[in-house]
């Protein structure tokens, strides 16, 4: 993870947009009043819904309407991660697992991929349409290598999917998330291994529990 | 009370306390970095670690660890030692080895500690981070590198300061201690995040590379910026003041001080006095020996009929000058001497009349405060933290008749002016009856003018009225922005019988010779009398000045200050008057033996003797009055309120005395600091 730093080009204002606002306002509300500054992360993932980014102008409105000074909200907003503090891509904003389990299964492979079609890691394309970045873990490393696309997983990549879905992308497509080897989630490939018995599925292996476990009194 | 054991010695300790406190308590220094007594606990340096039983078998951080009773504590084992040498190593992987070129150098924790507590050597090899240098304003000099996170400075920007400015973004390898933006701290306190810092990487940015610690000459002396008389430890180097650090006292500033009395040091050294002058018959000012300036002095007084000579003492006296003043004028038979260049009503009737009574600690246990005509933020930077820490306790409600402004914590306005008081709205009322230790705290801002008296009337009606002053509580303030007006009106330096105030006395041709001593806060363009300017500075006093007799600035004579609580404490000499200079008393006692009006004492301590015998209360020094019942509803005179809007009559507090007005930082803060706001409020 490198230094973290807010754009050097920043647009000149930023404006809740009436959804961001009444979603704002939900959150907010969760909170006592005196406690308002307790909905700054939820409200920063909202900007960065609507903007894709968080701006600086939009920094100082969120301080501005939870009453936190905006040093504060620089803080958080530099803390995570996820939080993208210059453009991204507007059609997709590519980030591949380079943790361990992905690394191990090819994730260097999507890297190049990504270098080849988009550019430089962390720089938007040209077109304006895409980031890509290498991000630390995210969780899924049952369907290495993969990559986290917009709001969606993408998983259990190779070179030629990761083309095929960053080509539907900028051909204003919505590739369908999840695995591409067609499996449901973590299960294994080519379907399940154990627990395969339909009795298990029917009620049938289901009996009365005529005594608790553990239940006994602790012996004096 | 719980007992534990501190290296197998039994202690007692009070519940609450944590680990580390109790093995202060023990006698046992434990090593910190991010810990201190008036910040909250952050945890985060490690450097605090102990082995404490019962308990996991692994090193604890005892600044963040509560102490309980039965509680073994070991400061001393292999294993603490080894725990500290682990975190200083880790510490110092990314901390340059620029200790040579490094202001903090000689007086650094990081420095003390490695020594203490650390490893012989480094076995890191790799390189080291680099952190831009930030920009924090004119009083704050960066080297990032230096930094530990310890996050002391973004704690005391944001709960003592309460300006939070200062905060830590970023995370792990990369957090980086900056502003937003890298704005100015916009703080009056901003000088004590430089104290604060164990490293270098905040550091004095107006005394950048002019001294190394070892170099100076401490002296232990008092503060005459504001009215409260802080406690100070000034550096010196040579002939000149390279320094003003803030001394430890409960009472008064805790262990902070004020920007403007740290760093206004540089306007010793500029626009001095350094030799008499006399205007000579081309209206231009000419030098001129002792004896001449005196001598012409001596005549003048003489020529003049004692009714028409008069004398104004300014902000900064100490009270031994101004003691021989007022002898001397009394002795020529003069009643026009005046220590209140402000015209404020204050003076006569009892000495509480004019005094902070409740304490600036004790302000603290106030549960109502109603503000009139005063901007704490301003006039007395650390009592405003104090009644900040009251009311972030919880402890307190603050009202204000005045002026708004941001005085760091919420208060609620009741109205502009006089107005206001004649007629206080009823919740306002009620919060001061309902509370039980009400206190009042009014400026100079409503004590002025014309109204002054009628307002100080009022004030004391109301003060009666909701019990400000009772048994065992005395809540009735005056907050006094100048180090000399307590001591000046304690002794009595108001005009006599019959006498002209300061503020007559500079009208034009009220007298023939008008005697300011270090009065420069007055406009005596119109008197047309024969002036007489004595002090440190050629400021406006000196400017219109006829005879100019150069004095000693506040560390360059030994005197007595009365600070706005009513405390006298003795500030010391830390360097000689420049050039031809004289400590202010004695040339007072020269002038005096050539109008033929001989003072009775020959040396300070005759002078001071003399004080004490006349004045009791100079008698003790560093001593609080207790809270003492008086009259009250007897001071001022009744009168109409009229209409007038209370304004602090501070308006630029890096530029209020003739020593900040020389002092190029001074100059800065008030640019960055005083003329943004002015320029958005017209």
């Amino acid at each position: 993870m490198s230094v973290r730093r807010l754009a050097k080009e920043q647009p000149a204002s930023f404006a809740f947009s009436k959804a961001t606002k009444a979603k704002a306002d939900w959150w907010i509300s969760k909170y006592p009043e005196t406690r308002r500054a307790s909905a700054v992360i939820p409200i920063l993932w909202l900007v960065q819904k609507q903007e894709g980014w968080v701006s600086e102008p939009a920094i100082r409105a969120i301080g501005d309407l939870l009453g936190m000074p905006y040093i504060r909200v620089l803080e958080v907003a530099t803390f995570y991660t996820m939080f993208q503090l210059e453009p991204v891509g507007t059609a997709a904003l590519i980030q591949v697992c380079g943790t361990t389990p992905c690394m191990l299964r090819g994730a260097g492979d999507l890297m190049k991929v990504c270098e080849k079609k988009i550019g430089p890691k962390d720089t938007l394309s040209k077109d304006g349409k895409f980031t890509w970045q290498e991000v630390e873990c995210l969780g899924a490393c049952a369907n290495a290598p993969m990559a986290q696309i917009n709001d969606y997983y993408f998983e259990d990549l190779t070179p030629e999917t990761i083309g095929q879905i960053i080509d539907d992308f900028a051909a204003g497509k919505a590739p369908q998330p999840g695995s591409r080897v067609g499996r449901n989630s973590s299960e294994p490939e080519g379907g399940a291994l154990t627990l395969t018995d339909p009795k298990l599925y029917d009620g049938s292996a289901a009996q009365p529990i005529r005594k608790l476990p553990n239940s006994d009194p602790v012996p004096a | 009370m719980p007992v534990a054991k501190v290296n197998g010695v039994e202690i007692e300790f009070e519940p609450g306390m944590t680990v580390l406190q109790v093995a202060e308590r023990a006698g046992e220094e434990i090593p910190r970095f991010c810990y201190h007594e008036r910040l909250s606990i952050a945890g985060n340096c490690r450097m605090c670690l102990v082995e404490v039983k019962p308990g996991p078998p692994k090193p604890q951080a005892s600044c963040a660890l509560p102490a309980a009773d039965g509680q073994e504590i070991f400061t001393d084992t292999p294993m603490v030692k080894k725990a500290r040498e682990g975190v200083m190593e880790f510490l110092l992987i990314n901390h340059p080895l620029d200790c040579p070129i490094c202001d903090q150098g000689g007086e650094c924790d990081l420095q003390d500690q490695s020594m203490y507590y650390g490893r012989d050597g480094s076995r890191y090899a790799e390189n080291k981070r680099a952190v831009e240098e930030k920009n924090m304003g004119p009083t704050v000099k960066t080297f990032m590198t230096r930094c530990i996170q310890c996050t002391r400075c973004v704690r005391f920007i944001t709960e003592v300061a309460g300006v939070p400015d200062i905060g830590m973004i970023s995370r792990g390898e990369s957090a980086e201690i900056t502003t937003y933006l890298e704005k100015n701290i916009d703080s009056e306190l901003s000088g004590n995040v430089n104290d604060l810092c164990p490293v270098g990487a905040l550091t004095h940015r107006p005394w950048q590379y002019h001294y190394r610690p070892w170099e100076l000459k401490k002296t232990e002396t008092i503060d005459v910026m504001d009215g409260l008389g802080s406690n100070i430890r000034a550096d010196s180097k040579g002939a000149e003041v390279m320094r003003v650090l803030p001394r430890v006292h409960e009472g008064i500033n805790e262990e902070w001080l004020s920007d403007l009395s740290r760093y206004v040091v540089d306007g010793l050294q500029r626009r001095r006095l350094d030799r008499p002058w006399v205007r000579g018959a081309d209206g231009r000012l000419a030098p001129a020996t002792w004896e001449e300036a005196l001598g012409l002095v001596a005549g003048k007084l003489k020529a003049a009929p004692a009714n028409r000579i008069g004398v104004v003492a300014g902000d900064l006296q100490d009270a031994e000058s101004m003691k021989a003043a007022l002898d001397l004028f009394r002795a020529l038979g003069s009643p026009n001497t005046d220590c209140r260049q402000d015209g404020s009503a204050l003076g006569h009737g009892p000495r509480e009349g004019w005094l902070f009574n409740s304490g600036i600690a004790g302000i603290e246990n106030a549960d109502a405060v109603l503000i009139v005509g005063a901007n704490p933020r301003v006039e007395a930077p650390l009592l405003n933290a104090r009644l900040r820490k009251a009311w972030l306790a919880g402890k307190s409600e603050i009202g204000l008749v005045g002026e708004q402004a941001d005085l760091t914590y919420p208060y609620s306005w009741l109205g502009a002016g006089s107005k206001t008081l004649a007629k206080l709205p009823k919740a306002a009322m009620d919060f001061l009856s309902k509370a039980e230790r009400p206190a009042i705290i009014v400026g100079a801002g409503a004590l002025g003018g014309e109204t002054g008296p009628a307002v100080l009337n009022a004030l004391g009606a109301l003060a009666k009225k909701v019990g400000v002053v009772k048994d065992g509580w005395n809540g009735f303030n005056v907050l006094h922005t100048a180090a000399a007006r307590v001591g000046g009106l304690d002794m009595g330096f108001v005009p006599g019988e019959g006498g002209l105030a300061a503020v007559d006395m500079v009208k034009k041709g009220a007298l023939d010779v008008l005697f300011l001593l270090g009065a420069d806060e007055i406009d005596a363009s119109a008197s047309g009398a024969f002036k007489v300017y004595l002090g440190s500075h050629g400021d406006r006093g000196a400017h219109g000045a006829d005879v100019i007799l150069p004095g000693a600035a506040y560390t360059e004579k030994g005197g007595l200050y009365v600070n706005t609580e009513g405390r006298v404490q003795m500030a010391e000499r830390v360097v000689f008057p420049k050039g031809q200079a004289k400590e202010d008393w004695a040339i007072l006692r020269a002038l005096s033996a050539m109008v033929g009006q001989t003072l009775p004492y020959d040396t300070l301590d005759q002078l001071r003797a003399k004080l004490m015998a006349d004045h009791p209360t100079f008698g003790r020094i560093d001593y609080l009055p207790a809270p003492a019942s008086f009259d009250v509803a007897g001071l001022g005179k009744k009168g109409d309120l009229g209409d007038v809007g209370f304004a602090s009559p501070v308006r630029d507090p890096y530029l209020n005395n003739p020593i900040a007005r020389a002092s190029v930082t001074m100059a800065e803060l008030s640019a960055q600091r005083i003329a943004p706001v002015a320029m958005a409020a017209e």
